[in-house]
């Protein structure tokens, strides 16, 4: 609106300067022309631009001063009868001349509820970054001089962060691009490792897996492998006898993830660690949705490989870190190869600015995991209980053991789709961002044995350190009325209703 | 509560407050006032200290972090109050001005 009023006076002052002759304006000869022939200041003179412009928000100022002296009200408490808007919007000039003002209900930008995802970064880790992404630039491996032993001690420093986060020696984590970078690492490199030996060519792992791990594996049996897919119990839980039954002699490499990233169980990591350990077999578990979140010490759960992500934890995104024990030792194959930099694991340059944000990430997390457990969990429960106490909802996995920050509930004769378009305000995810492209029901839940129907119907709740309580209340109002909307489109809700058992009709065929 | 300690209470507040994002400003006051609130027992005089220089140290990130904020502005959240936010009751008041037609 307001450039409406500067190109008003700047059209009105070219069209009275077209009466002078151009030179009249020119600056200096003109006007030492006209002083010396007149003597004195007779005309018009040329006025800086921003002068002849109106400035809106000064205007309203003082059109509210103006009201508060002659009424004795305040702009915004007055209704003006002839509108019943609030005089200060009847005051602001745009207002009054467009008439166009529209009412706004809220703000447009929605929630955001997807915290498995990826998580915002912490302001606190962006301030721990800004001066590496501007004054120190060093390249962390230059011995040579001060640009790069600055950067080297900062990325120390927060290799030490990240090893006291999860109970490790510093020397022990290795920084990759990812999570899925420090999974294929630890699969195909344990792998191959073996593969030279030429003894062990099997590999455990588990059908709710993230694709990353799966997708390595698949590549692994396509080269000669044996792999087996472990199935998981209704809950989601890996169940420890079958995993002691698939364990055999020629058995390299065990992975079992910590956190699911769809359904938020915690798999029992320190009895696998304890079978994996007596049977002498590595164990790899992809943590990417627990370190920072839940406490978890390597040392205690025999882990002997770990995979982290930075921007789970409220980092940034491109870094996360692997966890590669030292004692008993374990032996990888490395997939990049170059400098020698990582102990020879991952060699390339490393980035200082994000490792130094991975590294006040974890220093935070494991600072506030007392604060933000206790809050997740209270909003978590909130969500929870408020959700389900709509009829026909379930939660996915286990109740008990369970991350609370992820809450996947299915929402029978909705489809999980037409709700997610529905719930345009919340950002929210029906599985995991990696396959949130395709319509297909997610793998998890199949797994655990839900019916392609529960699996579609399924939506999947992240809260993370910055949900606030007025968004978890919002969203359950949302999501209560649009399920019913949805819900009363439905023929066969309506059958539901009269109590007719889907499963006993016969749909005729076409 | 000596007068050092209730200033900085007030300034992280306050300084919390500018975050232009709706869950960082949120965030930033509900970490104050339960941090504060934690340590409200505190009696042996060198951890107090070792409070306060954290606080500082926090505050002087929340006024450069804030003025990154404010640089980066986004629309507002579905949930947010203020004059472009949400509507609360029926009076009509929240305006936003619409620039139709001139381009």
């Amino acid at each position: 609106m307001s450039h409406i009023a500067p190109s008003a006076a700047r059209q009105a002052l070219r069209i009275a300067s077209r009466r002078y002759p151009s030179s009249a304006f020119s600056r200096a000869s003109a006007r030492a022309a006209i002083v010396s022939a007149t003597g004195q200041r007779n005309y018009v003179s040329e006025t800086k631009p921003s002068k002849a412009t109106v400035n809106v928000d000064t205007a309203i100022k003082a059109d509210q001063k103006a009201f508060l002296k002659q009424t004795g009200t305040k702009a915004e408490d007055a209704t003006m009868p002839s509108t019943r808007m609030g005089a200060d919007a009847m005051m602001s000039p745009a207002a009054g001349i467009l008439k166009q003002a529209t009412i706004m209900d809220e703000g447009s930008r929605p929630i955001y509820l997807d915290a498995q995802a990826t998580t915002p970064m912490d302001p606190r880790v962006l301030d721990a970054m800004l001066p590496f992404m501007t004054g120190l630039y060093g390249n962390p491996h230059s011995r040579t001089h001060a640009y790069g032993w600055e950067t080297d001690k900062a990325v120390e420093q927060s290799r030490e962060h990240i090893a006291n986060l999860i109970g490790a020696d510093p020397k022990e984590i290795i920084f990759t691009s990812g999570a899925t970078e420090s999974n294929n690492m630890s699969i195909k490199g344990v792998a191959r490792f073996f593969k030279r030996g030429g003894k062990k060519n099997h590999i455990i792992t588990c059908q709710t897996e993230h694709k990353c791990v799966l997708d390595s594996c698949r590549h692994l049996q396509d080269e000669g492998y044996q792999i087996t897919y472990l199935p998981v119990q209704p809950n989601g839980l890996v169940d420890m006898a079958q995993l002691e039954a698939a364990i055999r002699p020629e058995t390299a490499l065990v992975s079992i993830m910590t956190v699911n990233n769809e359904i938020g169980v915690v798999q029992p990591v320190e009895e696998i660690g304890k079978l994996c350990r007596s049977k002498k077999v590595y164990f790899h578990t992809d943590a990417a949705q627990a370190v920072g979140k839940i406490p978890l010490d390597v040392n205690k759960m025999n882990v002997d490989l770990m995979s982290i992500s930075g921007h789970k934890l409220y980092g940034p995104k491109g870094i996360g870190a692997c966890y590669v024990r030292r004692r008993p030792r374990v032996r990888l194959d490395p997939i990049i190869s170059g400098g020698g930099q990582e102990r020879g694991l991952r060699s390339g340059t490393l980035a200082p600015f994000l490792s130094v944000g991975i590294g006040e990430a974890a220093r935070l997390a494991k600072q506030e995991m007392e604060y933000d457990t206790k809050r997740i969990t209270a909003l978590s429960n909130r969500l929870l209980e408020g959700l389900l106490a709509m009829e026909h909802t379930t939660l996915n996995g286990d109740r008990e053991r369970h991350y609370p920050g992820c809450v996947n509930v299915s929402f029978a004769y909705v489809e999980g789709e037409s709700l997610l378009m529905a719930l345009k305000d919340i950002a929210l995810s029906s599985g995991s961002a990696c396959t949130s492209a395709s319509l297909e029901p997610s793998y998890v839940l199949r797994a655990l044995g839900s019916s392609d129907e529960s699996a579609h119907s399924s939506i999947r709740f992240g809260i993370g350190r910055f949900t606030t309580q007025e968004e978890i209340d919002y969203v359950l109002k949302a999501v209560k009325e649009r399920v019913t909307f949805l819900r009363e489109l439905s023929p066969l809700w309506e059958l539901v209703q009269e109590g007719v058992d889907l499963n006993t009709i016969e749909w005729s065929q076409h | 509560m000596p007068y050092q300690v209730r200033s900085l209470y007030r300034s992280l507040l306050r300084q919390g407050n500018q975050f232009a994002a709706y869950n960082f400003r949120e965030y930033a006051k509900r970490r104050t006032r339960d941090g504060f609130r934690q340590h409200q027992n505190e009696s042996e005089e060198r951890r107090i200290q070792e409070l306060v220089q954290e606080g500082l140290k926090t505050l002087q990130m929340l006024k450069r972090q804030t003025v990154v904020s404010q640089f980066f502005q986004l629309d507002r959240l579905v949930v947010e109050g203020g004059k472009t936010g949400k509507q609360t009751g029926s009076d009509g008041g929240i305006v936003r001005q619409k620039d139709q037609g001139w381009d």
